[in-house]
């Protein structure tokens, strides 16, 4: 398997994608906002069929349109007061409507779209595995800078406004952060199932964990042995990669749940 | 005595509903203020208003002499939300609740120095937490994890520490344990406390100043001054 370049590329692509986007969700799940990675994969999609429609690269206005919906999201959240189910509603539908409009436009209704919505182990170039390390390193550096401020919203959000902590700049920041996640994500995951990955190996790391770093460290490793062993079985199995990653993170969080003892043993520690 | 809070001929209402009507209220720097009343009755509002986090719609608001929204020294608040236990569930240890208190003191961007971490110890030890400072918080009791909170509002070194109903599910014995801490802080570091509850039965003999908020202020003064008639919940909550 090791032999061929395709999997050598989506292997590394894949552990890349396994850390990050874990290391991002830890944060969405704290601030009970679990569903925005699906909302922000909508409008990828729709990012995908502008690429399509005018002849660019999708991953690339896939980028911009994920940021730019991620942010808009938030800012619907707060500004306009909306209610976060409400914002998401509205960012999820219009996202595929879009979507789905532009790509009819196109032409482009083939199995192409299927190498974004589910994933594929087959498609990651060079070049795009630089981009996902590049993009990648720059989502863990920005978590790391800003670390204790997310941690700080993460977990009283009205009292760090209270106390003159930037929330709303936090809040977009990492909006965006997750925009860019989803991004570099689809390739191997898919648009339909990135969000999977962001938040089942949280869910299953927060049941063990003792602490916000125990917690972000168990997750990343989670999620990347998900990502290398979904990628592997996609191979042998010949299935689409994003469904497999993200059946055997739910896996582990079945584990994780089922074990005896575990949860109480490392809630213990310290 | 400078004041911490002024509050001259405010209105406050969401939509059409009327909260708060014709509210005047100074607390010195250094009070012990409970503000009581019913559910409802628009004190979780007054205390909002005063934070910044609601605009009145009439009348004049200021903290520390200036107007909340704009209070340019917003790191010497230390509020403990109403709904702030959602963080019970996080696994976060008690050192990173409290680490994340002390944040609004040193910036976002700035680099953590050993002088935050002792602040963070200090805020620790000063609730009785040293020996639980690295355990997760969701395994420690409902009383503790109170006193976690208290420590991640003192962590900033405020001068005034915001309390909205910081006792709901916590056992009698652990919100009288919480009344004697409260007393302790207000005794040691002179920071003014407001106290907003539906019940202040656990503050009742450590408040200094009892305000009575239903709708506007219909009482304000000493707690053992409040007439008989008020400790009875029929009456308060009518």
């Amino acid at each position: 398997m090791l032999d061929l370049e395709f999997m050598r590329l989506a292997l590394m692509a894949g552990a890349i994608v396994g850390v990050v986007a874990p290391a991002i969700g830890f944060f969405l799940v704290q601030r009970r906002l679990t569903l925005i990675g699906d909302g922000i994969g909508h409008v990828a999609f729709a990012g995908v069929a502008a690429g399509y429609l005018i002849g660019i690269s999708p991953v690339a206005t896939a980028l911009v349109f994920s940021v730019v919906g991620a942010t808009a999201l938030e800012w619907l959240r707060y500004r306009q007061r909306a209610a976060g189910d409400q914002a998401l509603a509205l960012v999820f539908y219009v996202g595929i409507a879009a979507g789905i409009v532009m790509i009819s436009s196109a032409g482009a209704l083939n199995a192409n779209l299927f190498v974004f919505l589910f994933g594929s182990i087959l498609t990651v170039s060079h070049h795009d595995l630089v981009v996902v390390a590049a993009l990648g390193f720059v989502n863990l550096a920005v978590v790391a800078l800003l670390y204790r401020g997310l941690i700080a919203v993460a977990v009283d959000e009205e009292g760090a406004r209270v106390s003159g902590l930037p929330v709303g700049l936090l809040n977009v920041t990492l909006a965006a952060l997750a925009g860019v996640t989803i991004a570099i994500s689809m390739r191997i995951v898919g648009i339909l199932l990135i969000a999977g990955l962001m938040v089942l190996p949280v869910i299953a790391a927060s049941r063990v964990a003792w602490s916000v770093r125990s917690a972000i460290a168990i997750s990343m490793g989670l999620g990347l042995t998900s990502a290398l062993a979904g990628l592997v079985v996609s191979y042998y199995a010949d299935l689409a990669p994003g469904g497999s990653i993200v059946l055997v993170a739910a896996g582990m969080f079945v584990l994780v749940s089922l074990a005896p003892g575990l949860p109480g043993v490392l809630g213990r520690r310290a | 005595m400078p004041l911490a809070v002024e509050l001259e001929s405010v209105d406050f209402a969401y939509g059409d509903a009327p909260v708060l009507e014709d509210v005047d209220l100074a607390i010195d720097e250094g009070e012990f203020v409970a503000i009581a009343g019913p559910n409802g009755g628009g004190k979780t509002t007054l205390l909002r208003l005063i934070l910044g986090l609601e605009r009145a719609a009439a009348g004049r608001v200021l903290l520390f002499g200036e107007p909340p929204a704009r209070f340019s020294r917003r790191f010497e608040l230390g509020y403990l939300a109403q709904r702030a236990q959602a963080a019970i569930d996080a696994p976060i240890s008690v050192r990173e609740l409290v680490s994340a208190g002390r944040l609004p003191r040193t910036r976002v961007l700035r680099r953590w120095r050993s002088t935050d971490d002792r602040a963070v110890d200090q805020a620790i030890e000063r609730v009785g937490l040293a020996g639980q400072a690295n355990r997760p918080l969701r395994a420690l009791s409902g009383g503790q994890q109170q006193r976690a909170f208290i420590a991640k509002a003192l962590a900033s070194e405020p001068r005034l520490l915001a309390l909205d109903e910081p006792t709901t599910g916590v056992d009698v014995d652990s919100q009288e344990a919480f009344g004697s801490l409260l007393e302790e802080l207000h005794r040691d570091l002179g920071v003014t406390i407001l106290y907003v509850s539906h019940e202040f039965g656990a503050i009742e003999h450590v408040a200094q100043r009892l305000v009575l908020v239903r709708g506007a202020i219909v009482f304000d003064g000493l707690p053992s001054e409040l007439p008989d008639l008020w400790h009875d919940p029929g009456h308060v909550h009518a």
